[in-house]
């Protein structure tokens, strides 16, 4: 046979077998073996992992769900009880799955904090950022759609409200959210085709997405708490000194995180699944109205900083567009943010007290703005809402700026670790 | 027959062939685009709706669906009809320059029978639909509101009249539908063709 010579290389047996076909050994090596992380990875690096496992769970958990339920306008909601009280474990395997859409955003707003904080979307990871915030666009699209198919009344006017987005579009407004919608108003027509796109289309994205995503991490390799490029110094075969093979040391890090994050979980999914209405609102427990809005519309709280934004911005020349740009362009920012940082340094930990404080009110703001995103508009919160909606545009408008004249630290040429 | 390969010719030759994929590419994917517009059906179900006003009292409001959108016919009092004027000075836009009516509505009552308030009870901010508070002075509001409609979702406020008050989200007064008397008791919404009767 042609290649015997090449399974001679290869090793025999079953193993040796399979890599003369595929690259199996290879690619074990080149991702999980031997791919070097940085050895000063802290526990912010964990929730990439999780991130991963978040994905593979509500995948797991929505393929059981599409078993019972049923896109349709007169059914959905139906279906939706019949899965909590007639199905065996259907309960579980819903509020393992809704519970599992906040559990997401958590983990991937802390991984991307992590991202801020250390400059992980800094040269040469600006691509590897760039999937990251598509990944994150897809998972709004995903959770929205998601959230429109129990029916429920909040899914009606929380679909009503984000559809109507488009519809601010000058002129071809009306036609984009007609088309969106399939209908003159959120109808089964819209309930079946958000259906379509939750359980195929995005998340068939979202998993090419996340392998592009890890592609191109093992290209340019993880970023590390110092800032420091670990590929700088190898040794004479071309292994970073600072670095650690992923597996066993990271592997064994993610399993236990993922035990962590699992007591933590369960803890939500068994006692609180509703989460003092933050992850199923109570709303959503009537079934959906076209002609009675629910007393206070907001959507579920990670989408509420954004909403908050939205609602900041009153209407001038006779459109409301502006409110709906700021908030996209709230998105839009965090794809820039490998440019807009002219800092010498990577890490915080270098950085000087005008990024430090930056990144705090930054911060500050988000969570603020998620407060006000779930209040009333009334009192207090709109005007909190203007200031903060400021702050956080500051933050990426004005780095340029002060990313430059900030005082840095020196940084070190290799990784400073005290070792175990 | 020469061995020397016409580099330019089969340049272009490629340049064309992938030009001319492209385009087929391109009009193979708006089937799929075009599917997504409301279909056949949807578009029957949205055809213009007959409503009885009959039976509707003075100051009472009656909720009928069109399109899946709440349509609202208020019979008006005297009083509701005064109320307009006085809230005129806080308004923003009171004449309707900015909002979407029929010419016949485009007038302080945006009305074709100023008694007869019909309108769509669709917020112009992004779609929620207001609640009636027709009472002058209702708290749920403010102590000074002069009565209207009140959207639960961003705060906008609204006249008697659907016309939008200053400094809310809502950019432009409520849609007013074409819509034509049939007779006294009963309206058309959706079409103002048989206005004549």
């Amino acid at each position: 046979m042609a290649n015997k010579g090449y399974e001679a290389v290869t090793g025999g047996g079953l193993w040796g077998w399979i890599n003369a076909r595929f690259p199996l050994d290879k690619m074990l090596k080149e991702h999980v073996t031997e791919y070097y992380a940085p050895k000063n990875v802290n526990v912010w690096y964990l929730f990439g992992a999780l991130a991963i496992f978040v994905l593979a769970l509500q995948l797991l958990t929505g393929i059981f769900l599409t078993m019972n339920y049923k896109p349709s306008a007169t059914e959905a909601f139906g279906s939706v009880e019949y899965i909590m009280r007639d199905v065996e474990w259907g309960w579980l395997i819903r509020y393992l799955h809704s519970t599992g859409a906040s559990a997401f955003f958590i983990v991937v707003y802390l991984h991307m904090f992590r991202g801020l904080m250390y400059g992980s979307y800094r040269a040469p990871r600006e691509l590897l950022w760039i999937f990251g915030m598509v990944i994150y666009l897809a998972l709004m699209a995903e959770a929205f759609m998601g959230y429109l198919l129990p029916w429920g009344n909040m899914s009606y006017w929380g679909a009503q409200v984000i559809v109507s987005l488009f519809g601010t579009i000058p002129v071809i407004g009306d036609f984009l959210s007609e088309w969106i919608k399939g209908d003159y108003f959120i109808s089964d027509i819209t309930l079946n085709r958000f259906f379509a796109l939750h359980v195929v289309a995005l998340p068939l994205l979202l998993v090419f997405l996340v392998v592009a995503h890890i592609l191109a991490l093992h290209e340019v390799g993880s970023n590390n708490p110092d800032g420091v490029e670990i590929k700088k110094h190898k040794d004479a075969r071309g292994i970073p000194l600072d670095g650690m093979p992923f597996h066993p040391y990271c592997t064994v890090e993610d399993v236990m995180a993922v035990a962590v994050f699992l007591l933590l979980f369960c803890g939500v999914v068994f006692f609180a699944p509703t989460f003092g209405g933050l992850f199923l609102e109570s709303p959503n427990f009537d079934v959906a109205n076209p002609m009675q809005t629910p007393p206070h519309i907001a959507p579920v709280w990670y989408f509420t900083p954004f909403y908050a934004m939205l609602r900041a911005v009153p209407s001038f020349l006779g459109t409301q567009v502006w409110g709906v740009l700021v908030m996209f362009g709230a998105i839009l920012l965090l794809f820039f943010l490998p440019w807009l940082d002219r800092s010498p340094v990577n890490s915080i930990r270098y950085k000087g007290w005008i990024s430090k404080l930056a990144l705090t009110l930054f911060a500050i703001s988000f969570v603020v703005l998620a407060y006000c995103g779930m209040k009333p508009p009334s009192g207090i919160f709109p005007l909190l809402a203007r200031i903060f909606t400021g702050v956080y545009f500051a933050f990426f408008l004005l780095m340029p700026w002060y990313s430059r004249i900030d005082r840095v630290k020196p940084v070190p040429d290799r990784i400073v670790i005290n070792a175990h | 027959m020469s061995q020397e390969v016409d580099q330019s010719r089969r340049r272009l030759l490629v340049t064309a062939t992938a030009l001319t994929g492209a385009v087929g590419a391109v009009v193979a994917i708006s089937p799929f685009l075009a599917s997504w517009k409301p279909s056949a059906r949807a578009k029957a179900l949205g055809a213009p709706i007959e409503i009885d006003i009959s039976k509707l009292e003075a100051g009472a409001m009656l909720r009928v669906e069109w399109r899946g959108k709440p349509v609202w016919v208020v019979r008006r009092t005297p009083e509701m009809l005064k109320q307009l004027d006085q809230a005129a000075p806080f308004l923003l836009d009171p004449e309707s320059g900015g909002s979407v009516q029929p010419a016949y509505a485009k007038n302080s009552a945006r009305a074709l029978k100023p008694e007869y308030f019909v309108v769509l009870g669709v917020c112009t901010h992004l779609g929620c639909s207001p609640t009636a508070k027709f009472q002058a002075a209702d708290v749920t509001v403010s102590p000074d509101w002069p009565g209207g409609f009140y959207c639960p979702c961003h705060g906008s406020k609204f006249d008697l009249a659907g016309r939008v008050f200053k400094g809310v989200p809502a950019p432009a007064n409520l849609t007013v539908p074409p819509y034509g008397f049939i007779n006294d008791g009963r309206i058309l919404v959706g079409s103002d063709g048989s206005q004549a009767a």
